[in-house]
C-alpha cells in the first residue's frame, strides 16, 4: 500500500475512477442476481465482495490519496459496496425463501399414517361408574365406606332386621361360608347386598353418618343376560337428627339428575325391605322411549322392556330397629338409605344388550368406555 | 298371586272402562308389585260355539286314530244343518257336548281357523281343546261340558275366554294380599270404592258335637276349625266358572273338593284342607312329631320326620304335615279309580308361621298353603273359610253340611299400638294430620282411637303391623310416595375420599394409562387352578375360605390370588382372537385366619358388645385387596415405523413399579422365586428401606403356560396393595434445583452374571455420595469381551453440586469412589482397567 501523496489525484487512479466503480458495482449486482442457488451465491459472493475483488482492491487505493481526495473517493466506494451488498442480502434472502419452501415440500409426511404404538388401556366401566356416582355424594359430603365381601350373618341379615325365620331371607339366595367343622353353621356368607357395611359405619361412628358404599355382592343366580351371581350396589346411608323420606326424595333426584340427566320422571312405588320402613322401589322413566312404547306394540323398547320404567333400585326410611342394633338411639335419630344395582344402570345408561358382557373381561367390550364414564 | 280382573270385580265395582293396566297402575303406586298384565284371549275371534256331536265315524288306515264328525252347533254356521268336522282326539262320544270353532275365527296363536279337506273329508272347523283354547296347558283331551248347554252358545263367553290377569309379586310383609280378598281391599282403597268383603259370611257358632279334634301344642296351631259334610257326590265336577277362576289363577283343576278348598284359599287367603272322613281314623290331634315318624304326603313322598315339625295326626299316626301338605292316606279319592269320597272334613287352621317355614324349608315342601302361613294369615278368616268350601260344597256336590262345628281357638291378646299421631309426618317430612292419618289407618282396617298420642288394633289380617312406623308406612303409603315433597338433608362439611380410596383410584388409573385394560373376575375357584399354577401341596395359598352351596361343585373355593382369574380372563380373550394382551384386575381376596372360628349372633335388641363384635370380625377371613396385571403378545406392537415388542417379565415388573409409583411408594425388586414364575425370572416385590415382602413379577413357569394353555412368555405380576401401602401416606420434600452444570462420567463394570444389576447400581450410588443427581443403565452386555460367566453393565453418571460448578477433578474423584465400592461389594471390575 502507498503511502499518502499529496500530489496524487484519484481520477488519475484507474480503479479509482468513477465509471470503473460504477461497473463493478453493476457487475457485483448483476451476478447476485444471476446466482440461482446459494452455493453459486457464495461464489459470486467471493468474486464481488472478496479480498480479491475490485471494489476492495479500489477501496485499498483510498488510502494513498491525498487527503483533500480521500472523502470522495470513500463516499464513491462506500456507496457502491452499499449497493452490492443490499443485492446480496437481497438474493440471499430470495434463495433461502426458496430453500426452505423447498425442504419443507421435501420433508412432508402422510400424517394420517396410523400410530396405534402405545398400548391404549381402559377401566372397566361398573368402577368408573362406581366412582361417578360416590363423587356426586362426596360432594355433597358423604364419606365413601366400605366393607368385607365375606361378611357375618349377622351384620348381612340379623342387624338388618332379618332375622333367621325371616321370609325375605329366604328370597336371597345366599351363598354359605363353611364353618371349621365343614357345616353351614359358620355364621358366615358372601353378602347379599352393601347394606351390612350401613350397619358396620352405625356401629363404628356416631351420627350424623352421611356415607355411601359401593362394592361387590353375591347371590346364588347362574350368569344369564340380566343376572349375574357377583354384582355390584352402592348404598347410600345418612342417618342424623330429623331425616325424613323427603331428603331421601330429594338426594335421590340430585343423584339421577347427575347421573342420567334431568327432565325424567321418578316413580316411587312402596315396596318392603326389612331394613327400611316405609320402603321404596324407585323407577325412572325410560329415557330413550319416555314411556311410549307403553302398549305400543308398534314402537317397541329394547330398555325397558315397553314398559316405561325402569328399576333404579330400592330405598327407604331406616328401620329404627336397625338404629337399636347398631346402638343408635331412635327417639333422637332417623335416617335413610338407598341401594343401587350398578350393572342395571350401566345396561340402561350405556345400552349394554348383555350382562355377560360386563363379566367376562373381554378387552373389546372395555376399551371403548376409556379412563372415565 | 295372579288376579283375573273379572274374578276382582266382584268384589270391587271397579269403573266400568277401567283396563288391567289402569288396575295394575293403582295397585303399583299402593305397594303392589304387578309384574305382567296378561291379555287372555286379546288374539281370540269367534265364531267359537257349543256343538254336540251326532255321529262319529271311526277312520281307519293312518297312522293314528282319526275321527270324523257331524256337529250340531245350532245357528251358529248360518244354515243348521250339522257341521262336518275331522278330528284326532278321541276323548268324546256321541251325544257329548263339545267347544267348535268354525271357519272364519281365530284361535290364539294366532292360528286362523277355515274350512280344508283332511284324510278324505272336509274339516269345517275344530272340536277343541283346552290347550288350543289358551285355557291352560296341562289338558291335551277335548273339553267336554256339562249336558245343560244348548248348541250353538257362545263358548267365548260361556269359558271366560277374554279376561286380563294381574301377576302381583307380593312382599314378605302383606301376605294378606295372597288373596282375592286383600287385593280388592287394596284396589277399594285405591280407588275410593267399598269392599265387598267375601269373609262376612253368616257362620254358625262353635258346639260340641263337631268332628273331634285335640291341640296338644297350642303355640304351634292357635286356632282349628273343622267342619264335615256328608252325602258328597262323589262324581260331582267343578264347574266351569270355578275351573276357570283356578286356572286363571294359575291352579290346576284336580276334584271337585280339592278345588274348592284351592278356590277358598284364593278367595280368602286362607289354607285349607279336605280329608276323606271315611279314612281317617278317630279324632284329629295336633302335635309335634315323634322321633322315627314318618309321613308319606301327597306328592307320594315318604317323609322322615323332625321333631319340630308340626303334625295332623288321627288314630293311624300322622295324616298331615300342618300347614305344609296333607297326607296321601287320608286324600279325597278319585271316583274314576274305585268309589270315591262321599264325606269329606274341612280344616280351617291357624299355624305359627316359623313353625310352617321351618318344616317347608326342611322337607324342601314349598306349597301354596306354607308360602302364605309363613307370610301370615287372618286367625279370624278360618271360620268364613271353613263355611264358605262348605257351602260350595253342598251346592255343587249335593252335600249336607253336618250340625257340629269344631272351632279351637287359643286366647289372642288384643295388639294395640301406641302411635304419635304426628309420626307419619315426622317420618316423611310433610303435614298429614291427624284426620288423615286416623282415615288411613281405619281403611286398612285398624280401630283407632285418641287424639294426639292414637291407640290403634290392627285387623286381623295384618300380623305385619307391630310397631308406629308400621303404621307410618301405611299412611304415607296410602297417601303416595308421590306427593311427598322432595328437599335435601343439611349434610355437614366432608372429608372426601381417604387416602385409601385415592391410592385405589390412581392405581387404576395408572395402570389403565399405561396400556392395561381392566377386567373384573369372579372369586370362585377349585383345586385345578392351584394344580395349573404349580403350588406346592403346603402352599398357602391352598387353603381357603370355602363355600356350602357353590355355583359350580369343581369351583367351591374363594380366590386366594388373582392371577387364576385374570389368567382365565387372558385365555378368554385369546381364544376371541385377541392376542397382544395387557389386562388388569384389583379386588380382595380371602385368607383364612389361623384361628378359625364361628362367627356368633348376638341379640338384636342392643347394640352388641364389643368383645361380640371382634368375635364376628375374628371369624371373618383376612380380605386385603390386591392388583395383578397379565400380558401376553406384543406389548408395543409392530408397524410401519418397525419391529414392536414382545410383553416380558420386564413389563410385569414395570407395572409393579408402575403401581408402587401410583401409591407413592418405591419398591425395591430382588431376584425371587414362587410359583407360578419361571424360577429364573422372577421378581421379589420389597419396599424399599424394609423387608417387607408386597408381591411378585415376572415371567410364567413353562408348565404353567402350557397347563393353562397361555401363549408362551406370558408374564404376570400380583401385589398387595394394603400391604404396599401399609407404611402410610409419605410426605415429599420438595428438591432444591441446582442451577450449575453437570458433569456427566459413563463407566462400564464387569461383574458375574449371577450378580443382581439392583445391587451394582446401589453400590454406585452409596460410593458416588452427595454430587451424585443420577445414574441410569444404559448397556448390558456378555460375549467373550467380557469373559465366560460374566456380564458388562455401563452406567451414565450424572453429577451436580447445589453450590458451584463442578471441576473435572471432582467428578472423576467422586466417579472413583462410586467405582471403589462396587468393586468392593460386588466384586465388579472397571472394564478396560
Ligand atoms: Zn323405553
Amino acid at each position: 500500500m502507498s503511502a499518502p501523496n499529496k500530489s496524487y489525484d484519484p481520477v488519475e487512479v484507474e480503479a479509482l475512477k468513477p465509471e470503473v466503480v460504477e461497473q463493478a458495482r453493476d457487475e457485483a449486482v448483476a451476478a447476485f442476481a444471476a446466482a440461482t442457488t446459494l452455493d453459486e451465491l457464495k461464489q459470486a459472493k467471493v468474486a464481488h465482495t472478496g479480498d480479491r475483488s475490485a471494489l476492495s482492491l479500489a477501496n485499498r487505493e483510498i488510502g494513498a490519496l491525498p487527503p483533500h481526495a480521500k472523502a470522495a473517493a470513500g463516499k464513491l466506494i462506500g456507496q457502491a459496496r452499499g449497493a452490492v451488498n443490499q443485492a446480496l442480502a437481497k438474493r440471499q434472502g430470495e434463495l433461502e425463501a426458496e430453500r426452505d419452501a423447498r425442504v419443507l415440500v421435501e420433508e412432508a409426511v402422510d400424517v394420517t399414517l396410523p400410530y396405534d404404538r402405545t398400548p391404549r388401556g381402559a377401566r372397566h366401566p361398573l368402577t368408573t361408574l362406581a366412582e361417578r356416582i360416590e363423587d356426586t355424594f362426596v360432594a355433597m359430603g358423604y364419606q365413601v365406606a366400605e366393607g368385607p365381601e365375606v361378611e357375618a350373618e349377622w351384620l348381612n341379615f340379623d342387624a338388618l332386621n332379618l332375622g333367621p325365620d325371616h321370609p325375605a331371607r329366604s328370597m336371597q339366595d345366599t351363598f354359605f361360608v363353611q364353618a371349621p367343622d365343614g357345616s353351614a353353621d359358620s355364621g358366615v356368607v358372601l353378602r347379599t347386598q352393601t347394606s351390612p357395611v350401613q350397619a358396620r359405619t352405625l356401629l363404628d361412628r356416631e351420627p350424623p353418618v352421611y356415607v355411601v358404599c359401593p362394592g361387590r355382592v353375591y347371590r346364588t343366580d347362574e350368569l344369564d343376560a340380566t343376572h349375574t351371581p357377583v354384582f355390584r350396589q352402592v348404598e347410600g346411608l345418612a342417618v342424623d337428627e330429623g331425616i325424613t323420606f323427603a331428603d331421601l326424595k330429594g338426594t335421590i333426584e340430585v343423584l339421577v339428575e347427575k347421573l342420567i340427566g334431568g327432565g325424567l320422571e321418578l316413580r316411587w312405588r312402596p315396596s318392603y325391605f326389612p331394613f327400611t320402613e316405609p320402603s321404596a322401589e324407585i323407577d325412572l322413566q325410560c329415557f330413550v322411549c319416555r314411556g311410549e312404547s307403553v302398549g305400543n306394540p308398534d314402537r317397541p323398547c329394547r330398555t325397558c322392556s315397553s314398559e316405561g320404567w325402569i328399576e333404579l333400585g330400592g330405598c327407604g326410611v331406616v328401620n329404627p330397629r336397625v338404629l337399636v342394633a347398631c346402638g343408635v338411639d331412635p327417639n333422637r335419630y332417623s335416617g335413610f338409605a338407598f341401594g343401587l344395582g350398578l350393572e342395571r344402570i350401566l345396561m340402561n345408561r350405556h345400552n349394554v344388550a348383555d350382562m355377560r358382557d360386563m363379566v367376562e373381561g373381554d378387552v373389546r367390550f372395555t376399551l371403548p368406555f376409556g379412563m372415565e364414564i | 298371586m295372579r288376579v283375573p280382573l273379572s274374578w276382582l270385580r266382584e268384589y270391587v265395582d271397579l269403573p266400568a272402562g277401567e283396563t288391567g293396566r289402569d288396575v295394575a297402575e293403582r295397585l303399583v303406586r299402593a305397594g303392589l308389585e304387578v309384574e305382567t298384565v296378561e291379555q287372555l284371549g286379546a288374539d281370540l275371534k269367534g265364531p267359537l260355539v257349543v256343538g254336540e256331536v251326532l255321529s262319529i265315524e271311526e277312520l281307519s288306515g293312518f297312522k293314528k286314530p282319526i275321527r270324523h264328525c257331524f256337529v250340531n252347533v245350532g245357528g251358529a254356521n248360518g244354515t243348521g244343518e250339522p257341521q262336518e268336522i275331522v278330528c284326532g282326539a278321541t276323548n268324546f262320544a256321541v251325544g257329548d257336548k263339545v267347544v267348535v270353532v268354525l271357519p272364519g275365527a281365530v284361535l290364539p296363536g294366532p292360528f286362523p281357523i277355515s274350512a280344508r279337506k283332511t284324510y278324505g273329508h272336509t274339516s269345517a272347523g275344530m272340536i277343541c281343546s283346552a290347550r288350543e283354547l289358551g285355557m291352560g296347558d296341562d289338558h291335551n283331551g277335548i273339553i267336554v261340558l256339562p249336558p245343560e248347554y244348548e248348541p250353538g252358545t257362545d263358548a267365548i263367553e260361556l269359558l271366560q275366554l277374554v279376561d286380563e290377569v294381574l301377576d302381583i309379586a307380593v312382599t314378605p310383609d302383606r301376605g294378606y294380599c295372597l288373596s282375592m280378598r286383600g287385593v280388592a281391599r287394596e284396589a277399594a282403597t285405591a280407588y275410593g270404592l267399598p269392599l265387598a268383603d267375601p269373609a262376612l259370611l253368616d257362620v254358625p257358632p262353635a258346639n260340641s258335637f263337631g268332628y273331634l279334634v285335640k291341640v296338644d301344642d297350642p303355640a304351634g296351631c292357635d286356632r282349628f276349625v273343622a267342619r264335615t259334610v256328608v252325602g258328597v257326590d262323589p262324581n260331582a265336577k267343578s264347574p266351569i266358572w270355578l275351573q276357570r277362576r283356578l286356572q286363571k289363577a294359575g291352579i290346576r283343576p284336580i276334584s271337585l273338593a280339592v278345588d274348592i278348598t284351592n278356590y277358598v284359599m284364593l278367595e280368602v287367603g286362607q289354607p285349607l284342607h279336605a280329608y276323606d272322613k271315611q279314612r281317617v281314623d278317630g279324632p284329629i290331634t295336633v302335635r309335634r312329631a315323634a322321633e322315627g315318624e314318618t309321613l308319606t304326603t301327597l306328592d307320594g313322598v315318604e317323609r322322615k320326620l323332625a321333631a319340630e315339625d308340626l303334625l295332623i295326626c288321627d288314630n293311624s299316626g300322622p295324616i298331615g304335615l300342618a300347614g305344609v301338605m296333607g297326607g296321601a292316606s287320608t286324600e279325597i279319592l278319585d271316583p274314576a279309580a274305585g268309589p270315591g269320597t262321599t264325606e269329606v272334613i274341612i280344616e280351617a287352621a291357624h299355624f305359627d308361621p316359623v313353625s310352617v317355614a321351618r318344616t317347608a324349608k326342611r322337607h324342601k315342601l314349598p306349597s301354596e298353603a306354607s308360602k302364605r302361613f309363613e307370610r301370615g294369615v287372618d286367625p279370624e278368616a278360618a271360620r268364613a273359610a271353613a263355611q264358605r268350601a262348605v257351602d260350595l260344597l253342598v251346592l255343587i256336590a249335593g252335600g249336607t253340611a253336618e250340625a257340629g262345628v269344631t272351632d279351637i281357638a287359643a286366647p289372642h291378646p288384643v295388639r294395640t299400638i301406641t302411635i304419635a299421631a304426628d309420626l307419619p309426618d315426622r317420618v316423611a317430612g310433610t303435614a298429614y294430620g291427624r284426620e288423615t292419618v286416623t282415615r288411613r289407618l281405619q281403611e286398612i282396617g285398624c280401630s283407632v282411637a285418641g287424639a294426639d298420642v292414637l291407640e290403634v288394633t290392627p285387623p286381623t289380617w295384618r300380623p305385619d303391623l307391630t310397631d308406629p312406623y308400621d303404621l307410618a308406612e301405611e299412611v304415607i303409603r296410602l297417601e303416595g310416595y308421590d306427593n311427598v315433597p322432595a328437599r335435601m338433608p343439611n349434610v355437614p362439611p366432608g372429608k372426601g375420599l381417604t387416602e385409601a380410596q385415592r391410592i385405589h383410584r390412581r392405581i387404576g388409573v395408572a395402570l389403565a394409562g399405561a396400556g392395561y385394560v381392566e377386567v373384573n373376575n369372579y372369586p370362585f375357584l377349585g383345586e385345578a387352578a392351584f394344580e395349573a399354577l404349580g403350588l406346592e401341596p403346603d402352599d398357602r395359598r391352598r387353603r381357603t375360605v370355602k363355600l356350602v352351596n357353590p355355583l359350580n361343585d369343581e369351583e367351591p373355593s374363594l380366590r386366594t390370588t388373582l392371577l387364576p382369574g385374570l389368567l382365565g380372563a387372558l385365555r378368554r380373550n385369546i381364544g376371541r382372537g385377541n392376542t397382544d394382551l395387557a389386562i388388569y384386575e384389583t379386588g380382595t381376596v380371602f385368607l383364612p385366619k389361623d384361628e378359625l372360628s364361628v362367627a356368633p349372633r348376638p341379640a338384636v335388641d342392643h347394640r352388641p358388645s364389643d368383645e361380640e363384635l371382634a368375635a364376628l370380625d375374628a371369624a371373618l377371613p383376612d380380605q386385603p385387596r390386591r392388583v395383578a396385571v397379565a400380558l401376553a403378545g406384543e406389548r408395543l406392537p409392530s408397524g410401519w415405523w418397525g419391529k414392536g415388542d414382545q410383553a416380558s417379565w420386564a413389563d410385569a415388573v414395570e407395572a409393579a413399579r408402575t403401581v408402587a409409583r401410583a401409591a407413592g411408594v418405591e419398591l425395591t425388586v430382588r431376584q425371587g422365586q414362587r410359583a407360578p414364575w419361571h424360577p429364573g425370572r422372577c421378581a421379589e416385590l420389597v419396599v424399599a428401606g424394609t423387608d417387607r415382602v408386597v408381591g411378585h413379577a415376572g415371567e410364567l413357569h413353562p408348565r404353567v403356560v402350557k397347563a393353562l394353555g397361555l401363549p408362551a412368555r406370558t408374564a404376570a405380576m400380583e401385589v398387595d396393595i394394603d400391604l404396599l401401602t401399609a407404611d402410610g401416606p409419605q410426605k415429599v420434600n420438595g428438591p432444591a434445583v441446582s442451577g450449575f452444570p453437570v458433569a456427566t462420567q459413563d463407566v462400564a463394570l464387569i461383574v458375574d452374571a449371577a450378580v443382581p444389576a439392583a445391587e451394582v447400581e446401589a453400590a454406585l450410588r452409596s460410593g458416588a455420595g452427595e454430587l451424585l443427581e443420577a445414574i441410569r443403565l444404559f448397556d448390558v452386555f456378555t460375549g467373550e469381551q467380557v469373559g465366560e460367566g460374566k456380564k458388562s453393565l455401563a452406567y451414565a453418571l450424572r453429577f451436580r453440586a447445589a453450590d458451584r460448578t463442578l471441576t473435572a477433578d471432582e467428578a472423576t474423584a467422586a466417579r472413583e469412589a462410586a467405582v471403589a465400592e462396587a468393586v468392593s461389594r460386588t466384586g465388579a471390575v472397571l472394564r478396560g482397567a
